[in-house]
């Protein structure tokens, strides 16, 4: 299989860390992620909210970079350029829209794309749970964590394909495999309140307190996610959501690919954890403990 | 009494045969159930119930749907449309009525188009997002200083946001720029505002 790699706006400024484990992750996985040179950001909710054909020209021209360097997979890490890139690549499959579109590209674009998909289905793809046991240098045991996949990752159903639309679970499979306990989180995908953090600060805040809220009551040890502006709202915005939930969180919001760098040994250098602004040392601490004890 | 729906205003039954092909959604299929707003994360902000405005659009009361401040605040969570049972895809009928206020200048929250405007700005000049210059950009259009105050020793000591632009290389950041400026132009020349 031959994958392009788009990384996302986010990936080069709010979530480097995000990006850097992934890259880790995969590296040491075996999967091989060549980033596209010449990418575009994709639009994310401003371009579709503004228009849809607009926003679909952002992405054709990613998806025609991809098609034209011969990949046969897209992968990329952020939930929110994913689910641009698939709405983009079904809404040209009518004609009509595909010649809208077209005619605002320098060059029609190609006329067969690779598939898109997430980063964490890629790897799920390039090795079972089972390869990623053998991976592990520091079982994960005692750690209890909420997965978190916010609105997008898994919604509309059809389009994204990423299993049941209110109750995916291949977050918590992978990071079982790696030992982790896994909580049965309800609030995996409710809506975190988006990008509406700096226009609507209110409405992040409530949203993202409540899912803090539950996963506190529940004594997760960290809430891991998948999605930049989800990690943003839910760790960098976190005394917000404290003060909309009349509560005080001392919740570490971790990138999956953070935590299994984690179970695989990689250094909290490498997994970009010093960008965390809930700091992971607990987790860390409870891991060496853990440890201690087996 | 409640006036939310007041059946003696004027009804216009091409807004609501422009919203289902806009959409693709047939919304006369509503029976009411109130689902979609039960799941709505964010009704708690919104003048008009989700089920309100598909009620509005059934009904062809074009002013009350594209007035509401609801079309602009709706997260996009897809949760309204997973959730109905006569498989209405919601949320695509709140990004149509978005759409169709936003080209017509019913802009019920300026806050927000104004974010999605500075974001699309930056990309506009660099090819990707520039957050910092979306913010900048942001406080600029609204006027207001950093609403994030709280948030900025946080930002900076953690190199929380990325300080410099990405400019998209080989040409790339040139032909974002193309696709915005034939968008603007095709806008202009449809005579709907882009
Ligand atoms: S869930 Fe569907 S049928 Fe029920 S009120 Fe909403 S749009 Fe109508
Ligand atoms: S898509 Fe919009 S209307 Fe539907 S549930 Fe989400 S926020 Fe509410």
């Amino acid at each position: 299989m031959t994958y392009a790699y788009y990384p996302g706006c986010s990936a080069k400024g709010s979530s480097t860390d995000y990006e850097k484990s992934t890259q880790a992750v995969c590296d040491f996985l075996g999967l091989t992620l060549v980033e596209m040179p010449d990418w575009n950001c994709c639009g994310s909710t401003p371009a579709h909210a503004v228009d849809t054909e607009l926003s679909a020209a952002l992405c054709a021209r990613n998806l025609d970079i991809a098609a034209r360097q011969g990949a046969e997979m897209l992968l990329t890490p952020c939930p929110s350029c994913l689910s641009n890139l698939k709405h983009a690549a079904n809404r040209l499959e009518k004609p009509e829209f595909r010649a809208r579109v077209d005619a605002l590209l320098d060059n029609p674009a190609a006329g067969n794309f690779p598939a898109v998909t997430s980063v964490m289905q890629g790897i799920a793809a390039h090795c079972d749970v089972n390869d990623i046991a053998k991976h592990i240098r520091k079982n994960l045991k005692g750690l209890k964590l909420a997965a978190y996949y916010g609105c997008l990752m898994s919604r509309p159903a059809e389009l994204m394909d990423f299993g049941d639309p209110e109750n995916p679970s291949l977050m918590e499979n992978l990071l079982a495999a790696c030992g982790a306990e896994m909580l049965d989180f309800p609030l995996k995908t409710a809506c975190c309140g988006a990008s509406y953090g700096i226009p609507e600060r209110a409405v992040t805040a409530r949203l993202s307190g409540r899912i803090l809220k539950l996963a506190a009551c529940m004594q997760a040890d960290a809430v891991a996610v998948a999605c930049p502006l989800c990690q943003m709202n839910l760790d960098l915005r976190q005394p917000q959501a404290a003060k909309a939930a009349d509560a005080f969180f001392n919740m570490p919001v971790l990138y999956f690919t953070q935590i299994m760098g984690l179970a695989f040994g990689l250094s909290p250098a490498a997994l970009g954890l010093e960008k965390l602004r809930v700091s992971a040392d607990s987790l860390l601490r409870k891991l060496e403990a853990e440890g201690g004890k087996s | 009494m409640n006036d939310d729906i007041n059946l003696s205003r004027m009804r216009d039954a091409a807004f609501t045969e422009d919203v289902e092909a806009q959409s693709g959604q047939k919304v006369s299929d509503c029976y009411q159930c109130g689902n979609c707003t039960a799941g709505c994360p964010a009704g708690f902000v919104y003048d008009r119930q989700v089920n309100q405005i598909v009620r509005a659009v059934q009904l062809g009361l074009k002013d009350e749907a594209l007035g509401s401040r609801s079309v602009w605040m709706c997260l996009s969570c897809s949760t309204c449309s997973l959730r109905c049972p006569n498989n209405i895809d919601v949320a695509a009928v709140m990004e149509t009525l978005r759409h169709m206020a936003r080209r017509e200048n019913r802009v019920a929250a300026p806050k927000v188009e104004n974010f999605w405007f500075s974001f699309l700005d930056t990309v506009r000049a660099f090819g990707r997002a520039y957050e910092i210059g979306t913010m900048a950009l942001y406080m600029l259009r609204s006027l207001r200083i950093f609403t994030d105050l709280d948030l900025a020793p946080v930002v900076f000591k953690k190199k929380k946001l990325g300080f410099m632009p990405h400019v998209v290389p080989h040409g790339g950041a040139a032909a974002v720029a193309r696709i915005m400026r034939r968008y603007k132009e095709r806008a202009v020349h449809e005579r709907v505002r882009p």
